[in-house]
Formats: structure tokens, sequence, C-alpha cells
């Protein structure tokens, strides 16, 4: 075996090799597929047509997400509602049939344990640390928050997974970022990795995978990992990594789907070795300073355009770039905001927490801990709290999390991708400002017209109650 | 999938940076279960604008689009693909392509052909009267004055463009050494130990 020290990216890797080809692409063997209503369809078609069968069904798991509706799913005698979108509807008609038809495992809607694919894997135990997990979503980089080496991938890739449990693809360079010191009171996971995209841009990983390096991802829960690894994709990269440590095998153990007894034992002795070895060496290294970072939120319609609460809209001219000053001047427009605009001066009219990157319990409790006592603002005319799965909303429940909640004025929902994107009744309306604790604020994400701010959950509770952008560590004092 | 050779025609000259997928297809036309059909919503933001260029009836049934830096940045749906494959869109043009727009298109025998920026600059301003010629073969865009940029590709993607193939059926060839790694020891927590967690059937609480 090679002796030259390797990032954990590379070990991954090499563990998965099937075959190496002469042009270094590898056919790479996939441990864990997950599969959703939207990106699956035409894959299950391209079997049919062809005559394939699914490889090793039990290695990969469905659940529909993206556009079931958040309100509830059982009619009073525990019949399923029917789905109102006829699209929507026959998208999860077609995930049923092709699950059932290739013998897939799957959690329907109406299950318990029905939620967004990237809360439901690690939170079964599917996803597992040095595993290769692949989905048809480019957020399947948050797996990587356990040790996963976790991509999106295409159609055609989920057809391929199915049939062959391979993906042939080309390795990816390393990029390391290097977060040092330690956060500041009221700074969260979410406020690091918008930090952390406004230094590298959009496309500071591209080709790269990043690992995530410090103390600070150390010391972060398992949720926080989720939720930085999860933008990953934010900042260009593959894939996002940590190093798997005993925060996270604590918490993967006992699930439902992980290993057990004997198995269990030899899946830990090998992801104890994960680590990368001291002297590997990365393409590209980023050294972040955690004491800059400030309760962060955007103000453009890039996840680059962002800025600490304390900061003002910036003036397109000021950007060194030409193309950055155009698409800054684009942004502001479709934002409906000034240059020199103090942020905590923007309003919003909708505060949506929720989506696969800020919807676990930490979140949840998060956001309910700025709640609670208060309500929301005047202004605020839809707040919306979406659990990711069924499980972290039957916790949340146990917790009284969700009578905060409405007491603050949210509507506290079901499961599902909601109002991340405009794929399902959930949608802010056009010319309005959503504070949102998803991961995109691309022109339309949210509905057409829709105005989004990204942030944290607790930033985002925030603002419900003062009607702005609010820098949290305000309410938190007081 | 149809072989990809010498691909020649008007090239509709976009330029925009940084498009992602939303702005390809936006999320409202991902409700397919089919992969056709997807060309009336591709830009649909863009082509609500009155006299944009992708309506243009000098471009109509162009096989090349040229665009800016990061094109297909984004989210991972192959829809943008399709969409410009039902567009009739046969090779894009920019400066640098997201890595899963530039897999997908692959996989659906667009070519994505990385230029550098003065280059995609220069075919900007040719395209706008004249026709531009992408030739996967010799790895060139060449243009009826002179011009000509080679551009790199990686060989087993060229291989598989210029003839056509399937690259499941490819994979499927490899399925002894695929056996032989599922049967490798030491992965013992491979196969989940269990089903998920309350998991009824035909969708039953259980
Ligand atoms: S919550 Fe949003 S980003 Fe996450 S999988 Fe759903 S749609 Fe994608």
């Amino acid at each position: 075996m090679a002796s030259r020290p390797r990032t954990l990216y590379e070990k991954i890797w090499d563990a998965h090799v099937v075959e190496r080809r002469e042009d270094g692409t590898c056919l790479l063997y996939i441990d864990r597929h997950l599969v959703h209503e939207v990106t699956s369809p035409q894959a299950f078609e391209g079997l049919r047509v062809a005559g394939r069968r699914v490889r090793r069904p039990e290695l990969t798991l469905a659940v529909p997400d993206h556009n079931v509706p958040t309100t509830a799913r059982l009619g009073a005698d525990g019949t399923p509602l029917p789905i109102a979108d006829p699209e929507s509807a026959a998208q999860l008609a077609a995930l049923t049939r092709n699950t059932a038809e290739f013998g897939i495992p799957y959690i329907p809607a109406t299950a318990p344990a029905q939620g967004i694919v990237h809360v439901v894997g690690p939170e079964q135990g599917f996803s597992l640390p040095g595993a290769t997990v692949v989905c048809g979503d480019s957020h399947t980089a948050a797996h990587g928050g356990i040790g996963a080496l976790a991509f999106g991938i295409g159609t055609s890739e989920v057809e391929h997974v199915l049939a062959t449990q391979t993906l042939l693809l080309a390795g990816s360079k390393t990029m390391e970022v290097r977060v040092e010191g330690d956060l500041g009171p009221g700074i969260t996971a979410k406020d690091l990795i918008l930090h952390i995209i406004g230094r590298i841009g959009t496309a500071g990983g591209t080709g790269h995978v990043i690992e995530y390096r410090g103390r600070v991802f150390e010391e972060m829960s398992v949720e926080g990992r989720l939720t930085v690894c999860n933008m990953s994709i934010e900042g260009g990269a593959r894939a996002g990594l940590i190093a798997p440590d005993e925060t996270v095998f604590a918490w993967l153990e006992g699930r439902p789907m992980a290993p057990a007894g004997e198995a269990w034992d030899a899946a830990l002795a090998w992801w104890r070795t994960l680590a990368t070895d001291p002297g590997a060496r990365f393409d590209k290294s980023v050294v972040i300073d955690a004491a800059e970072v400030e309760p962060t939120v955007t103000w453009g319609t890039s996840p680059e355009d962002v800025a600490g609460i304390g900061g003002h809209v910036p003036d397109p001219d000021s950007f060194a770039d030409p193309a950055k000053q155009a698409a800054a001047a684009k942004s502001l427009a479709y934002m409906g905001l000034a240059p020199g605009t103090p942020l905590s001066d923007i309003p919003v009219e909708n505060v949506f927490i929720g989506s696969c990157t800020n919807s676990r319990i930490e979140d949840l409790r998060a956001a309910a801990a700025v709640l609670d006592g208060r309500t929301k603002a005047p202004g605020v005319k839809w707040a919306i709290a979406v659990p990711g799965s069924g499980l972290v909303k039957r916790q949340a429940e146990a917790e009284g999390l969700d009578r905060i909640f409405t007491a603050a004025g949210f509507e506290w929902r079901e499961p599902g991708c909601s109002a991340c994107l405009a794929m399902n009744p959930d949608k802010v309306p056009a010319g309005e400002r959503c504070a949102s604790t998803s991961n995109r604020n691309f022109v339309g994400r949210q509905g057409p017209g829709a105005r989004t701010h990204l942030m944290s959950p607790a930033m985002a509770a925030a603002a419900a109650v003062t009607g702005r952008l609010t820098d949290v560590r305000a309410l938190m004092a007081s | 999938m149809k072989p990809v050779a010498t691909i020649e025609g008007r090239a509709i000259p976009l330029g925009l940076k940084n498009l992602d997928t939303d702005v390809i297809i936006p999320a409202h036309w991902l409700k397919t279960i089919t992969r056709d059909g997807l060309g009336k919503g591709a830009f649909e933001t863009l082509r609500a604008e009155p006299g944009n260029i992708l309506d243009d009836p000098e471009y109509a049934g162009a096989p090349i689009l040229i665009a800016g830096d990061n094109f297909g940045c984004g989210s991972s749906r192959e829809h943008a693909a399709w969409a410009l494959a039902d567009l009739g869109i046969a090779a894009v043009i920019a400066p640098s392509f997201s890595d899963i727009f530039s897999g997908n298109a692959f996989k659906n025998g667009i070519l994505t052909v990385a230029l550098p920026q003065e280059a995609v600059d220069r075919l900007l301003e040719v395209a706008r009267d004249h026709p531009v010629t992408v030739d996967l073969d010799s790895q060139t865009v060449t243009t009826p004055f002179q011009d000509r940029f080679a551009f790199a590709i990686d060989p087993f993607r060229k291989h598989c463009l210029s003839e056509g193939l399937d690259e499941i059926g490819l994979t499927l060839a490899s399925s002894a050494a695929i056996g032989a790694f599922e049967r490798m020891e030491g992965r013992p927590w491979l196969v989940p130990s269990a089903s998920p967690a309350n998991v009824g059937l035909n969708g039953t609480i259980a």
C-alpha cells in the first residue's frame, strides 16, 4: 500500500476504486444511493427501456421531499390526502411505482420517517463515514459532515448507479479550508459557511473536494457539520468533508440502518483511520480567521454576496472586477436594494426556517430559543417552520418547540423541501423578501420575483421578531 | 446516443456569466417524468424579455451556444442538459463550466468547450453575424476568418462522444470486477443492517 501521506478524500477514494482506467478515471464503487421524486423518474424509465435491473436495491433508499406539500398528509380517518398539483402527484406516484417495481427501500410521504433526503440519510444511519454517498441532488455534499464522500449527480448517473452500483469518475483536486481560532458567542455553523463562501466565491472550489479543518469543526455538533458541508456546492466544490470522529460515531451508533454488533466494530476500526495524514498535501489551501465571522446574511442573488449583519449593502462600483460590478448591480435591482443601506434596516415580510441546510433539531432549538416568549413583528406576513424529517418533527414536539413556534406566529409544518425551492405550494410572493435558512438566493429560487436573504435559524428567528434583518446577539443579550 | 463529429452553424452569442441551472431551466419545469419537451422552458426568464437574443430569428435552430464563465453552476438538475438538447444545442462554448453540468451535458451528447476568455470574446463577436464550427476530431473551434482555437477534452469523453457510446453498457462490461470488489473482505458494514425506521407498506404508518 501507498505510504505517501494521504488526505481524507484520497483515503476514501482509494478504498472504492473498482478499476483504474489508463487515463486516470476510476470506476468507483458507490456504497449508498439516495433517491427522490424529481431527478429519478427518467432514470427508471431508462432502465426499463434498456431492460436493465437494479444491481443492489438494498444500497439505495428512496424518499420524496421536493414537491410534497407541507400541509397535513393524512385525513382525519388516516387515509392519505390527495396532492392537488397533478404534476407533483404524478412524480410521487412514479416514485412509488418505480421503487416497488425495482425492489428499492422506500419511505413514502405519509411515513413518520419521511423527510428531506439529506436529513433522512444520516438520521437513519444509512449514510456512513468513509462511504461513497450519491444522490441526484447537488446538496448531497451535506453527508460529508459525517465523513462520507458525498456528491450530487445527474439523472443519467442515477441510472448508472442503479444499474451498476458504480460511477465512472475522474478524481477531484483537494482543497483545505482551515479555520483558525474560535467562533464568537452566538456565531453558528451557517454564519461560518456563508462567510467562507463569501471569501472563496461561488467558483472558489470548482474541481475540488473541500476538507474543512480546524478546532472549530472538531468542536462542532454533527448538525453543524452537516450544515457546513451542505453548502460546499455553493462554493463550487464537488463535495465537502469533515474528518469523522468520536462525536460522529456516538451520534450514529444505534441508528436503524447503521451497522450493529461486529459490523459496527469493524466499521469503527476503519473509520478511525480516516483522518488526513500529517504532511498530506492539498492542491489549494485557504485560511479563515474564526474571530472575523459575524452573524452573516446575503444581500444579493448569489451565495457569495454576503456581509456581516453590521455591514451595508455594497456599492457595485466597489468591486474590482467589472463582471462582478455588473452582477452586483443586477442583483441589487432584483433585490430592490440601494447601495449603502444598513443591512439591519432591511424589512422582511416572510420567514422560512427549514431546508436540508437548517432543519435539524439543533436548528429548530436555536430558532425557538430566540422566539421563546416573543411574537413575530406585524410586518411579517408569513413565517413557517418546516422540520427536516418526521423524526425531527416528533423530537421537536416532545421538547415543546412546536408550541413556541406557533405562539410566535409561525406555522408548524410537515417535513419537506418546502419554500427552499418553488416546486411545491410553499412560495414567497413576487417582490417580497424572505429571511431564509436555506442555501440558495438565486433569482426566483423561492418563487418568481421572490427576494431571498440567507442566514442562520437564530438570525431568521430574530428577523421574524423585529420584522427586519437583525443581529440576533442583541436579542440574546436582553 | 448519436455520435458527435463536426458541429457547424450559427452560435447564439449569449455571453452572460454564472448562468445557473435555475436560469437554464427554472424549477417549475422539473416536474416532468420524461426527458422530452423541455426546450420550451429553457432560459424562460431571459426569454420573457422582449427582443432577447435567444428568440432572435437570426439564431433560430442554432446548434451552438456561447456563454460566460461558470456556465451551468447551481443545482445538479440534468434537466438543464435535456432542455438545451431539446432546443437543438449540440455544443456550448464558455470560459468555464460547473463540473456537474459538463458531466450531464456529456452524457446527453452535448459537447462543452472551455476556451480562454479572449477566445470566447472573439467568438461572441464573430457569432453575431457568422457561423462557427466546432470540430471534435481536431479539437478546434474555427470561424470563417481564420480564427482557430484549440480546446482540451478528456480522451474517454471524446471517444464516447465520437462513437456515440452508452456509458452504462460500457460499465456493465466490467461486471466481473464489480462483483469481485463486492466480495472483497473487510467491508461488513456495506449492507444496511435494517430497513428504514417505521416504514409501512403502501404509505401507511407502521
Ligand atoms: S431542501 Fe432545498 S436544497 Fe435541500 S434538497 Fe430540498 S430543494 Fe434541495
